[in-house]
């Protein structure tokens, strides 16, 4: 009689891929809208005219007052207040710039300074003409051609930063997003990594700093954004990279602000978040080459076996 | 008291207890199994496999799974996943096979209703078989409560409703099953004991009772055959082999029956490792939050056909035809009144029942996760009828069949 197998085996995948594509890409194709990458480009901002230069920048950062909220380490200015005043004074603790020249686009710097809701894409929740105002203030000019002035700061915050490609994963995650989003799986709280306490009293004076800073974020904000430690597998590493891009043309009026990370800097986001929410994806690429090359010779060895008991059965 | 000798060997001594080789000869060796039958036979086992893969994974997960609403998902997305050296890895067997299992499990029914399985004598392999596949979905869904993630939650919340009973309003029930108002802690800690005691028991005394079904009636085969089995034994044992029309289970099956296995295993783990993501749907990867409800929520592709067959009707309607969906394949002996037990495809008309199920089943399926709008509304409601109308008119189509 003729082997029916092939063709029973033909049908049964058939039904099985077409089940398949319907259930998981097709219903998730209809179900979740598709956002283009538009691969960090910042097209919206105006392009860069001016070359900097690093010194005068540094004389202007130091006179428009940056300072003032903004702490540099690199350049040896502290933070003028603790996290959780800055907090409850501007909603978010202003980041420190010793290394935003190597996280975020020239571009997008340049813009910042001089038009931070414009940026950020925020100007539906901060419009200066209701009178709601950005907590960081705009920079009008020191008196010379603003441009080159922008410019200048700009070149400055690079010469200052760590070389681009020295960013670490964890640093730019905390650079560009940590000051609202916890990773408790990395033990980070928007204060920062938790320390460890020896004594629970100090662990809890702590978490009770993290939990009025929250506070204060929450008022900023809307809602408190949320831990990012499964992100990585609750959303998709697309939906996370075109979300930082541009949280607008996922989430039209939220709050989320645009960071401005350089397309290597999200790469560097996206990494950080798969060492807390699939850390051990490494060993699973190398274990699974094992496992398969197991099951394959487990596999055939039964054939072998099969043929050799079926040899007398025919 | 029976009679004890002084044993000669080990294998003596056992015998005189536990009669061992008869016990062989029953369940192994003399345990006929037809020649002509193919692979598609080979699923039970493939079933005992993967059944096996999802004890053992869970008896890992269980040393670490702390079954509280505060503590459950850090324990499994935290302690399993980063912490325990290979959490990982038994989750994604565990999360992969519970879905495989389903798979196996339809073309393992779909083989039944093709060949015509469940008649003639062999109506209780059919019956426990579907009453597994209750069994099974019971423990499917109790499992997707313990992460405790979103779905979880919100799945937790669908399901337990539907006991309300539409207008009835028998709200009390409902809150009986959860111990609780919503779900929340007395309902996570029931399902957990579900999951890990009270349905697991069940699924092994019910594969006792699928396989004791089916040791008197034997296997049925590809091509409609009586065979007598105690002619054709009798061949294969005085060294006719070749001959034959059966075979022994063990090793002569059986050997087919790894052969199968393995080609299963090198899929299944292609999947644990490289595509897991149709098993462990994202939206459970964020935390149970009762205050915020998923855009989409949908249950596991294996329950979307009859999900989808609640779904276009109004309540009352949509959960007695839902009702309907859950109990219709375990009366399949009753309902098909055709004296053939011959494959569908020389079953004239109920060849045509039979592909036409499996492809609206397939429709339901898809209709059954994609959101319920517009044209698929429409596809989802004149699928859920035919479905219906189905089964109503199988009693009628194969009362007509005549004997070939």
């Amino acid at each position: 009689m003729k082997n029916k197998e092939p063709l029973i085996l033909a049908v049964v995948v058939f039904f099985t891929l077409v089940t398949y594509y319907l259930v998981e890409p097709y219903a998730h194709h209809v179900m979740h809208k598709h956002v283009e990458s538009e691969h960090f480009a910042y097209a919206d901002l105006p392009a860069i005219t001016k070359t900097g230069d690093a010194a005068s920048g540094q004389e202007l950062i130091m006179n428009a007052g940056c300072a003032g909220c903004h702490s540099i380490e690199a350049a040896g200015m502290p933070a003028p207040m603790d996290a959780v005043t800055a907090a409850q004074s501007y909603g978010v603790n202003p980041p420190d710039l010793s290394n935003a020249g190597a996280i975020y686009d020239a571009k997008f710097l340049s813009d910042l300074i001089k038009n931070p809701a414009h940026a950020l894409k925020v100007e539906h929740k901060f419009d200066a003409e209701k009178g709601q105002m950005h907590p960081m203030v705009a920079f009008y000019g020191m008196g010379g051609d603003i441009d080159q002035e922008v410019a200048d700061m700009v070149a400055y915050l690079q010469s200052i930063a760590v070389k681009p490609e020295d960013v670490t994963p964890a640093m730019a995650f905390q650079d560009a997003c940590g000051r609202c989003h916890a990773v408790s799986y990395e033990n980070w709280t928007q204060m920062g990594t938790k320390p460890a306490f020896k004594h629970e009293k100090d662990a809890l004076a702590f978490d009770i700093q993290v939990m009025d800073y929250q506070d204060a974020l929450k008022a900023y904000m809307g809602k408190l954004p949320p831990d990012l430690s499964m992100y990585i597998r609750s959303r998709n590493e697309h939906f996370i990279s075109t979300l930082v891009e541009n949280p607008q043309n996922h989430l039209a009026g939220t709050a989320m602000p645009r960071v401005g990370v350089t397309a290597e800097a999200a790469e560097k986001v996206i990494e950080h978040m798969k060492n807390a929410g699939d850390s051990k994806r490494f060993e699973r690429e190398e274990i699974g080459k094992n496992v398969m090359i197991y099951i394959i010779i487990f596999a055939i060895f039964a054939l072998l076996w099969k043929k050799q008991v079926w040899r007398d059965l025919h | 008291m029976a009679h004890f000798t002084k044993a000669t060997s080990v294998k003596d001594w056992l015998n005189q207890r536990l009669a061992v080789e008869k016990v062989e000869k029953v369940m192994m060796s003399e345990y006929w199994i037809p020649k002509n039958i193919n692979f598609l036979w080979a699923m039970g086992m493939v079933l005992v496999v993967t059944f096996a893969l999802l004890v053992v994974s869970g008896i890992f997960l269980l040393m670490y799974y702390v079954p509280t609403t505060e503590e459950a998902f850090n324990s499994v997305n935290y302690t399993i996943m980063k912490e325990v050296d290979f959490g990982w890895l038994w989750r994604h067997v565990h999360g992969v096979a519970a879905s495989v299992v389903f798979l196996i499990i339809y073309i393992h029914m779909f083989t039944g209703i093709y060949y015509g399985s469940y008649k003639k004598g062999r109506e209780l392999i059919w019956i426990s078989g579907m009453l597994l596949f209750v069994a099974f979905s019971a423990e499917a869904f109790s499992g997707y409560m313990l992460p405790w993630g979103q779905m979880s939650y919100w799945a937790g919340m669908v399901i337990t409703n539907l006991f309300s009973g539409g207008s009835l309003h028998a709200d009390g029930l409902v809150e009986w099953i959860r111990g609780d108002y919503v779900p929340a802690q007395a309902f996570l800690g029931r399902f957990f004991m579900l999951h890990v005691l009270l349905i697991p028991l069940a699924i092994m005394g019910l594969i006792g009772l699928h396989f004791g079904a089916l040791r008197i009636p034997h296997v049925n085969n590809q091509d409609g055959e009586e065979i007598d089995f105690d002619v054709e034994s009798k061949k294969y044992l005085d060294g006719d082999k070749a001959g034959s029309k059966v075979m022994r289970f063990a090793n002569d099956f059986m050997s087919k029956d790894m052969m199968v296995v393995g080609v299963f295993l090198i899929f299944f783990f292609y999947l644990v490792f490289w595509n897991y993501g149709f098993a462990m749907d994202p939206v459970n990867f964020d935390p149970a939050d009762g205050l915020k409800t998923p855009a989409h929520i949908y249950p596991e592709w294996y329950f979307l056909w009859s999900y989808e067959i609640l779904r276009p009707f109004n309540v009352d309607l949509g959960l007695v035809l839902f009702a309907f969906a859950q109990v219709i394949f375990v009366l399949l002996p009753f309902l098909d009144r055709s004296p053939n037990t011959v494959p569908a495809n020389r079953r004239g008309i109920f060849a045509i029942w039979f592909w036409l199920m499996l492809a609206n089943m397939i429709v339901l399926t898809a209709m059954g996760k994609l959101p319920p709008e517009g044209m698929f509304s429409t596809i989802g409601l004149y699928s859920a009828i035919l479905f219906v109308v189905q089964w109503l008119a199988l009693p009628i189509i194969t009362s007509f069949e005549k004997k070939l």
